[in-house]
């Protein structure tokens, strides 16, 4: 409950942070090249509420977010930041689950091996893959794979979304670097228990290697992956605005790009709202997580 | 005493990791040859070459021109310097602050600590990407502006890591020795604790800056990076990436290099905090 009321309580910073960031920026929406007649600006103030006193318009901003009303696009003159979001979330959100899921497949493999022979060359290979990983940002990788895959070979499509072809590039490109670093963590906290009294014991009382592993050591290991969760899907949400980018799929990120040339603030400020909702939710649940997965952690 | 031993054992140490050799090796370059560009490459930083347009890498141009004539290998190396004086710079702004907070957070009583750690839970639970966007609304599009929007995001890191670190060294006999004998809180904290917590310090600051090329470039490539075509710094690569991405199809080179040129200088970054890390911290908390 404690924990409920301060992931609020974050929520509500975040939000009037980002009004008052929108609201002092230079420059505003309606800046065109040409310059739009005073009546039509006046206008244009008095139908988004602009020329009202700062206050009211944030009251007027907050209320309109209990009921779930994140304001009208500038941009999109016919449509609500609410349709726009409710329209392109479902993409990101398959798009880094996808790529959560390749990075979880690749990583559970290459750490458990780097970690079981470890300082071998097998444990040596995975560790270079996975400094590689992390090295190769995700527009260079995006740009590598389509010239390979796209360009040269033609396996697979680049730029369309919703067929599966064209699902494989950018799901790879995202979870490349959450592979790597998730390898990583599970190589060092595996080595840290297989290295533990317990192990010892299971090995000594004649238990299978694999039951050791599986039963005894992974589950020791699973809790401080927990942890990173969070950082780790803030991780895949930066990543979707670049990935999104590169390979021209409408999902959120990509609006949100575009939003920010544009200076389209309720759009921004709904983005960010939806993004750090997100983030707090998932710090939230892994922290409930935590007690049920890992005893010996007590609830404060 | 101590103070004066660790680095000759440090760089002792770092002798024997031939990886970690190398990417000095390629950082020290690459630093040089970019703050001596001008004296490097035969050629300008904004020389147009209308004759030599989108030219294949040769003896003339090593990594070839780009779509305006100029050569890459000039702009590749100018880049260098955005990309250093930002990563370096903003990873120094951000020890600054986070160093600031992290001891007062750590020393002080829980009140303040309280406070000061709300704060950089706010930060934490954001998308980094996000929040320099919106404050490089605000800040501006060129390398100052950046630099600082930058800062302003990462220094929570150092200040949790820094925190931690004074809260465990708190309890040691060497701070109570200290306190016996009257040195003063300042004193303690800067004199003390602070040379002895230095090993994480340095590790995380390597791993830092080569997390804030990558972000620099990767904003500069989706177009909310530094916009400041007046600048006698150069190009960032991220732009240039950005440059090549457009003609990919039918050459490759002008994006090829630029990207070479990211990954690289991470990937040495990071072969370099790996082996710092084995080095500085062999009990593995900063894994």
């Amino acid at each position: 409950m404690r924990r409920l009321s301060h992931s609020l309580a974050v929520l509500w910073v975040v939000a009037t942070l980002t009004f008052v960031l929108m609201r002092v920026t230079p420059g505003g929406p309606f800046d065109r090249e040409q310059r739009l007649p005073p009546q039509v600006l006046a206008n244009i103030a008095a139908k988004y509420h602009l020329d009202e006193p700062l206050i009211s318009q944030y009251l007027r901003y907050m209320t309109g977010l209990i009921q779930g009303d994140l304001g009208p696009s500038y941009k999109y003159l016919d449509r609500t930041v609410r349709d726009i979001i409710i329209s392109t979330l479902p993409v990101s959100a398959l798009l880094g689950i996808l790529a959560l899921a390749f990075a979880v497949i690749v990583s559970f493999p290459a750490g458990l091996l780097a970690a079981y022979y470890h300082n071998s060359w097998t444990d040596r290979w995975c560790l270079f893959l996975a400094t590689l990983g992390i090295s190769l940002p995700n527009f260079i990788l995006g740009g590598l794979l389509i010239w390979i895959f796209s360009l040269q070979l033609g396996w697979f499509q680049a730029g369309r979304w919703g067929t599966l072809s064209s699902i494989v590039l950018p799901t790879i490109t995202l979870g490349s670097s959450a592979a790597a670093y998730l390898t990583y963590l599970l190589r060092s906290t595996l080595i840290d228990t297989l290295g533990a009294d317990f192990i010892r014991t299971a090995r000594a009382k004649g238990l299978k290697e694999i039951v050791v592993i599986f039963k005894h050591a992974m589950r020791n290991s699973i809790s401080p992956l927990l942890t990173v969760l969070g950082p780790l899907l803030a991780a895949l949400v930066t990543g979707s605005f670049v990935v999104e980018y590169v390979f021209a799929i409408p999902g959120m990120g990509r609006f949100f790009i575009t939003a920010v040339t544009d200076r389209d603030y309720p759009m921004i400020m709904g983005v960010t709202l939806v993004y750090s909702t997100l983030l707090v939710s998932a710090n939230l649940i892994v922290d409930l997580l935590y007690s049920v997965i890992d005893p010996r952690v007590k609830r404060h | 005493m101590k103070i004066e031993k660790r680095p000759r054992g440090l760089w002792r140490e770092l002798r024997q990791n031939r990886a970690a050799l190398w990417s000095l090796g390629f950082i020290l370059i690459l630093g040089l040859s970019s703050s001596l560009a001008p004296l490097v490459s035969p050629y300008g930083a904004g020389g147009l070459d209308e004759a030599h347009i989108l030219e294949n890498p040769s003896l003339d141009h090593w990594m070839g021109t780009d779509g305006l004539g100029r050569d890459l290998f000039t702009r590749v190396l100018y880049g260098a310097r955005v990309s250093l004086a930002v990563g370096i710079g903003t990873t120094l702004l951000a020890l600054v602050i986070g160093t600031i907070v992290g001891l007062i957070s750590g020393y002080a009583r829980p009140l303040l600590d309280n406070l000061l750690m709300r704060i950089v839970d706010i930060f934490y639970g954001l998308p980094d990407l996000l929040v320099f966007i919106l404050l490089s609304l605000i800040l501006g599009r060129n390398i100052v502006g950046l630099l600082i929007s930058l800062g302003l995001v990462t220094w929570v890191r150092f200040a949790r890591l820094i925190r931690g670190e004074v809260l465990q060294a708190k309890e040691f006999v060497y701070v109570e020795g200290a306190r016996a004998v009257g040195a003063s809180h300042p004193r303690i904290l800067l004199r003390h604790i602070l040379p002895n917590i230095m090993g994480p310090i340095i590790v995380t600051l390597t791993f830092m800056i080569p997390a804030i090329i990558l972000a620099e470039s990767t904003l500069s490539f989706i177009g909310l990076g530094i916009n400041d075509p007046y600048s006698n710094w150069g190009t960032s690569w991220g732009t240039l990436a950005q440059d090549g991405w457009r003609a990919m199809r039918t050459y490759p080179h002008v994006i090829f290099f630029p990207g070479l040129a990211i990954f690289l200088t991470i990937l040495s970054f990071n072969f370099l905090g790996n082996s710092l890390r084995d080095i500085l911290d062999p009990k593995g908390n900063l894994r």
